[in-house]
């Protein structure tokens, strides 16, 4: 009982972070209309920010993200002004050019930080890391449980950003239709603009907070983008409480999986969850609760 | 037109034949080799991505269901692997049927993750599964083998069915099928076109062809482990690449982008390091960018730009005001 007490609310608590980065990627979904398969390199990305503040400055990676944020909401900003925002004046035979455009980005980012850091394994060590709570026989991680917070504090506000203000507002509306958004006045270029920094911001965050509990190097950034898009269709395209609740649910999944199927399966698992989802209930875990 | 057309394609199949022997040394034979097995699989990829317009990201499984064809034949029965090139393809064909009733239900970008998530699991599956697969320590094959020209000419062939098959399709009824599908699914459905039906026309030839070169792969480099066959990132991936720099939905573009990939590859080794699959990523963004339609897909493009100079230059000298 004990056991999968604790395997239901570690998986809970990592899920939490998964969310944090899948709502970037189905905020950039919502409103491009496009998988962006960059976004786990730019959590990588993020992650290497954070660590460098950690190494040079000794910063602790839950105030190394307020650095990551901003500099990687630069990074999506320039990425979606300069590079995808371009093709969608080019003409091409196949429509899923910007996705593959997206697959480009993601080597370039790799390889990028390949080269400045190589590939060692890298982790950081806080005073925190090895420490745990221990409840009723189970024993949770603080640092899992202090990401978690801070992840469910970050989508909370983002879902008052997105409610309360009048950018929040634009961006639902570019996502829900681009161009009655354009007939009343709102600039969409600039809104997805502002909105693939704003996705990037949260991946950073994302990655800064597993940051204590991952190895990092250049080529974890596939594996956040696996569990990234599992979570946005697990949700259902662009919304965010879909995607908080399809974080915990492949968290709660993959824990599962890897206690009583088998450490290797544990993607397995997401995956096949992802294929179901994907074919019998095409707008998420939402169709259940509409029936 | 049509005499000059045969005189060329007569003169590519002879040089195609001799370039083993003016580039008569093993390294060179090598990066022909690899030229020839991406050229194969961007081809096959290209009658269902390209034609028919259905992006898959998930042909490593096709792939590796090929090389482990071969793989596992020699490891449980000790049978040469050659006999997995007969296997493979078969075994990558029926594989097909059941992935493409599935995924068929989607479109576009859904297809795509759905392909992907199929190609990781595969990978997964046989990274675990290691009573049957040998796991992660993959499969090594310890017996004598024939030359490099040898294998050369098997992947010429097998390149050369792909072109045939290829060519075959796009002429046909069945070609045009493709395309209809890829422009506008709804008006080909309602133009009477059985439009599951007709992808998966296009998706077995593909998983065939993609097998077969899985189970070439083992028999030439003689090792196989899920991480490299079934890679999500060096082979799923890297197929679409080199179409994409090549030119999607054209006869040669694969071919041409597979050249492009194994010769700037190994230039980018040579002059950059370690920074070559860095230059290679920016130059998929550029050709993304700028030749949305590849190489091949925008020979017009070149032709337009190289004739409207020559048509300036007689302007000019003709003194127009």
């Amino acid at each position: 009982m004990a056991l999968l007490g604790q395997t239901v609310i570690c998986g809970l608590l990592l899920g939490g972070m998964y969310a944090l980065i899948a709502i970037g990627m189905t905020l950039i979904m919502g409103v491009m209309k496009i998988i962006n398969l960059a976004h786990g390199s730019l959590v990588m990305v993020g992650m290497y920010v954070t660590y460098v503040c950690y190494r040079a400055w000794g910063l602790d990676p839950y105030l190394g993200m307020l650095v990551a944020m901003p500099v990687l909401f630069l990074l999506g900003c320039v990425i979606q002004h300069f590079l995808i925002n371009r093709l969608l004046e080019v003409e091409s035979v196949l429509p899923e050019n910007q996705v593959l455009l997206t697959v480009g980005i993601s080597l370039v980012l790799t390889e990028v930080i390949r080269f400045i850091f190589k590939s060692d394994y890298r982790s950081i060590a806080t005073p925190y890391t090895g420490e745990a709570l221990l409840v009723g026989g189970m024993s949770i991680s603080i640092a899992m449980a202090v990401g978690f917070v801070i992840a469910m504090v970050f989508t909370y506000l983002l879902h008052l950003f997105l409610t309360r203000t009048d950018l929040g507002r634009a961006i639902r509306a570019t996502a829900q239709d681009r161009e009655a958004a354009q007939y009343m006045g709102v600039d969409a270029r600039r809104v997805t603009v502002i909105t693939f920094g704003l996705g990037s911001a949260l991946a950073a965050a994302g990655g800064s907070l597993l940051l204590p509990l991952f190895y990092l190097w250049p080529d974890i950034g596939h594996l956040f983008t696996a569990k990234a898009f599992i979570i946005t269709i697990l949700g259902g395209m662009g919304s965010t409480t879909g995607a908080l609740l399809g974080g915990l649910t492949l968290g709660v999944a993959e824990s599962l999986g890897a206690t009583y199927i088998g450490m290797g399966y544990k993607d397995v698992v997401g995956l096949v969850i992802f294929l179901l989802v994907l074919l019998f209930l095409p707008h998420g875990l939402r169709s259940l609760v509409r029936r | 037109m049509h005499r000059y057309r045969i005189w060329a394609a007569v003169a590519l199949a002879l040089l195609a034949l001799a370039l083993p022997f003016i580039f008569n040394s093993p390294y060179y034979q090598h990066m022909l080799i690899l030229i020839l097995i991406w050229a194969a699989l961007g081809t096959a990829w290209n009658l269902l991505g390209g034609y028919c317009g259905q992006v898959s990201f998930g042909h490593a499984a096709f792939f590796g269901l090929g090389a482990y064809s071969a793989g596992l034949l020699y490891l449980h029965l000790g049978a040469s692997p050659w006999w997995g090139m007969a296997l493979g393809p078969v075994v990558a064909t029926l594989v097909s049927i059941p992935i493409g009733l599935i995924c068929f239900r989607l479109r576009g970008p859904y297809f795509a993750l759905a392909m992907l998530a199929l190609g990781e699991i595969f990978r997964l599956v046989f990274l675990n599964w290691i009573s049957f697969t040998n796991g992660p320590r993959g499969i090594l094959m310890v017996a004598a083998r024939p030359g490099k020209i040898l294998f050369y000419y098997l992947a010429l062939a097998i390149l050369g069915l792909a072109l045939w098959w290829s060519y075959l399709l796009i002429k046909s009824k069945f070609g045009y099928y493709f395309v209809s599908i890829r422009e506008d699914q709804d008006a080909a459905e309602a133009l009477g076109i059985p439009t599951t039906r007709y992808k998966l026309y296009a998706l077995l030839p593909s998983a065939f062809l993609t097998g077969l070169v899985g189970a070439f792969y083992m028999n030439y480099v003689a090792f196989i482990e899920p991480n490299v066959v079934f890679s999500l990132g060096n082979v799923s991936v890297m197929i679409i690449l080199v179409v994409i720099l090549g030119g999607v939905a054209t006869l040669w573009g694969p071919t041409v982008g597979a050249a492009m990939y194994i010769a700037l590859g190994e230039l980018f080794r040579a002059q950059l390091g370690a920074a070559n699959v860095l230059a290679f990523g920016v130059l998929v963004c550029l050709v993304i960018l700028f030749l949305p339609n590849g190489v091949v897909g925008e020979v017009d493009l070149f032709k337009r730009l190289m004739g409207g100079k020559r048509r300036g230059d007689v302007g000019g000298s003709l003194g127009s005001p």
